[in-house]
């Protein structure tokens, strides 16, 4: 099972939205719920917490090199423009 | 008590900046008792950290917010602007949005205020529901329309 962190500038409100988004989106794509968890957080809090997680999407703009894990560009999980790609991607990295 | 009342409500709003929209909806806010008095300073300097211009398309729109803690009791208020103001896009910072829509957002927990959120992302896709409500120059029209996609959330 992977782990998925949805994080945006507060921690509170799109990324609440993102990640209803995504888990409608992987449903419809008959990607299993056993097959992922998703955490929540702030951008600030990413890197102490990504350790814990297997990839990061982010609805805000988010640079760390840091990083070692995988960061998608959740933007268009709330807007919906380009949405396909962001669950393309995610699915890429749940394999 | 209802998510918008109609005193956060603003049709045609004239205003030079993203900041002046933010001070009207804010104090709005605050005049109902339904933030506190630092909400507003709180949201302007969250702004300048974390953006909340969405390319939503055509229609742009902002969605100004901050920490819980500022917030008293879950509320939104509403303003279509006379002329875009700049907001910076959400997803890149160096990029700016001319926005004429801004739904401000006081949440007082994440998980509670789903269905809003997605019914307010749902809002922003459609466009030309968008454009029909810059058209209304009067408040309770807008009031009107948009409390009949956020009037069922009561909290």
């Amino acid at each position: 099972m992977k782990k998925i962190l949805v994080a945006c500038g507060a921690g509170v409100v799109t990324s609440t939205a993102a990640m209803n988004k995504l888990q409608e989106e992987l449903t419809a794509r008959g990607v299993d719920e056993t097959k992922y968890k998703l955490g929540q957080s702030s951008v600030a809090e990413v890197q102490s917490l990504a350790d814990q997680y297997d990839m990061a999407i982010t609805t805000t703009q988010y640079d760390n090199d840091e990083i070692k894990i995988p960061v998608i560009n959740g933007l268009p999980l709330l807007t919906n423009i380009g949405a396909e790609k962001v669950i393309d991607e995610v699915i890429a990295n749940l394999d | 008590m209802d998510l918008i009342d109609k005193r956060s409500v603003f049709a045609n709003l004239e205003v030079d900046s993203s900041d002046q929209v933010i001070d009207v909806l804010s104090k709005s806010l605050f005049d109902q008792n339904r933030v506190i008095s630092s909400f507003g300073d709180a949201v302007k300097a969250r702004e300048i950290e974390y953006p909340t211009g969405i390319p939503s398309g055509d229609i742009t729109v902002a969605i100004p917010h901050t920490d819980v803690k500022y917030v008293k009791q879950a509320s939104l208020a509403f303003a279509t602007l006379k002329k875009p103001v700049a907001f910076r896009n959400m997803g890149d910072k160096s990029q700016t949005l001319d926005v004429q829509i801004v739904v401000m957002l006081a949440m007082v927990e994440p998980h509670s205020q789903v269905t809003v959120l997605q019914s307010l992302m749902s809002l922003f896709q459609e466009q030309d529901y968008l454009k029909e409500l810059l058209t209304l120059d009067k408040q309770e029209d807008l009031y009107e329309h948009i409390s009949k996609y956020f009037k069922s959330f009561d909290v």
